[in-house]
């Protein structure tokens, strides 16, 4: 392609942007609008990701030890337990620590006194698994080890939890997807508005012998455009709202881990700015085809 | 020959049958009135001939090239060689004149040099000198055809095919415009012009090929048409 036809695109997309102002604003606040949506359900996803992570990383096994067990045992135990690639981590937790942890729960109360001096608690290991949906076969295949009583790890709400995670993880795709496509059908209408009403440009351009790409490029820039300056617009305001939630509701909702590392949030950023600018091509390629065939 | 027409049949999709076993040659530098009533086939003729659509049955061919067997990414070319006036200008409103001549050639890829120099020379020759910046709606209807002819002959193409050029001028107008069009027949440029005007068909005593239900019914040189 010659840099005097690339000049031509350029200056084509400029003044028919300038000439065609009000249907230009139009499509970038449609897409603005689409990005911002998208944006919030986007954000929505990755935070209910977050949480949903948080919670599962929680879950534990609690592997009650038996009492005659010897300190070198419970050592071997441990790092039998530590070589198992599915155990992510191993604390030990001694009947003493979770006596005192089950007074701090309950106040003030001695329970030791209450018990006349006798510990009646187990030593145990909490064990985090490196999966955590693979929970259920780690504290199986724990409580078969040699010096291994109970196994605890709520499997009932563990379970519950999983399940909800399972579907808030379909139900945020499902949004995103059907959000996705919703934009992509706006856009593609409001560009198809644009289009129509420059439809006898394109049929003299086609009669006067212009190829289709010729006829293409000029628009896919101005699609470009519209969708680059439509998408940060969106960002502006999305990122605004995002960091007040932040600074504002955050403190109030500390059990919710909201994304804050910039890096990723950066990153969404320039992912929808190319999900706005395939927005604007994808919109102005459907739109176009149809006035192309003469 | 420039255009040859052989058996063309042209029905559309609704049942419509526009063109019917049409045959017909046009030489190079011809000047050819195409009449007949509305619905005759004239329109259809010109599509034809523009590869805007194809016949259900025949052959044409434009330049010694076979329209039909045209693969899509030929098509360009072919209208290349092929200037269009319309009864309706279809000049673009938002592009000046010097715009809208410069444009035809803008899209064929000519280089600045060239598009200066031949859009210049063009609305000289069309003698729209002057009013280069001007917008359509600036225009008379007169001086909007002079426009649309300047478009269509800037490429300088093999054939220009003008359809009801005069269909929307006063009397003066049309005989001004066809005194171009006669101009632009004598430096080579063989031309195609459906018409319903009579008076200007008797007075340019050229070839008339006379159109009816989609058949021929009349093909002559120099008539005077009552």
């Amino acid at each position: 392609m010659r840099w005097q036809t690339i000049k031509y695109f350029f200056r084509e997309a400029k003044t028919s942007l300038r000439r065609n102002s009000v249907l230009s604003i139009a499509t970038a606040t449609t897409i603005s609008i689409c990005v911002f949506i998208l944006g919030i359900a986007v954000l929505l996803y990755m935070n209910s990701g977050q949480v949903i992570q948080k919670l599962e990383s929680d879950v534990e096994i609690v592997a009650f030890l038996e009492d005659d067990l010897t300190t070198y045992q419970t050592e071997e135990l441990q790092q039998t337990l530590k070589k198992n690639p599915a155990v992510l981590s191993v604390t030990f937790v001694s009947k003493d620590e979770a006596l005192a942890r089950l007074e701090n729960k309950m106040g003030e109360y001695d329970l030791l006194e209450s018990m006349e001096g006798s510990n009646p608690l187990n030593d145990s290991l909490e064990i985090k698994a490196t999966n955590p949906r693979e929970v259920g076969e780690l504290a199986a295949a724990v409580e078969k080890m040699k010096g291994v009583g109970k196994v605890r790890y709520g499997q009932d709400l563990v379970q519950k939890l999983f399940s909800a995670t399972h579907w808030v993880r379909i139900l945020s795709v499902v949004i995103v997807v059907f959000l996705g496509m919703a934009a992509v059908f706006l856009v593609a209408t409001t560009t198809r508005l644009t289009i129509f009403s420059r439809r006898k440009e394109i049929y003299i351009m086609k009669l006067v012998g212009a190829t289709n790409r010729f006829i293409r490029f000029p628009f896919f820039l101005e699609g470009m455009a519209l969708s680059v300056s439509g998408t940060l617009f969106a960002l502006v305001f999305l990122g605004l709202g995002y960091f007040y939630m932040i600074e504002n509701v955050q403190p109030a909702l500390a059990f919710l881990p909201m994304i804050t590392d910039i890096n990723v949030l950066i990153k969404m950023g320039l992912g929808l700015t190319l999900a706005g600018m395939a927005l604007g091509v994808i919109g102005t390629f459907i739109s176009l085809n149809k006035f192309l065939d003469v | 020959m420039l255009v040859q027409m052989y058996n063309v049949s042209k029905s559309y999709d609704n049942g419509v049958r526009a063109l019917n076993d049409v045959t017909l040659k046009i030489e190079r530098g011809e000047f050819v009135f195409l009449m007949g009533h509305s619905g005759a086939g004239k329109s259809t003729f010109i599509k034809l001939l523009m590869r805007e659509e194809l016949p259900t049955r025949g052959q044409i061919f434009v330049a010694s090239r076979s329209v039909l067997r045209m693969k899509k990414a030929e098509i360009p070319q072919l209208r290349r060689n092929i200037g269009v006036i319309f009864q309706d200008f279809k000049l673009l409103e938002n592009k000046t004149v010097w715009e809208n001549v410069a444009f035809a050639m803008q899209v064929v890829g000519a280089t600045s040099q060239q598009i200066k120099a031949r859009v210049e020379e063009t609305i000289n020759m069309v003698g729209l000198s002057g009013r280069e910046s001007s917008f359509p709606s600036q225009l008379s209807g007169g001086e909007q055809q002079r426009v649309g002819i300047a478009r269509a002959i800037v490429n300088r193409p093999l054939i220009v095919i003008a359809d009801e050029p005069t269909g929307n001028l006063d009397a003066d107008t049309a005989w001004e415009i066809m005194e171009l069009m006669s101009e632009i027949n004598r430096k080579g440029t063989t031309i195609i012009m459906a018409t319903h005007a009579h008076e200007i068909v008797r007075r340019m005593h050229k070839r008339v090929i006379c159109l009816d239900k989609g058949c021929v019914v009349s093909d002559q040189q120099g008539v005077s048409i009552a």
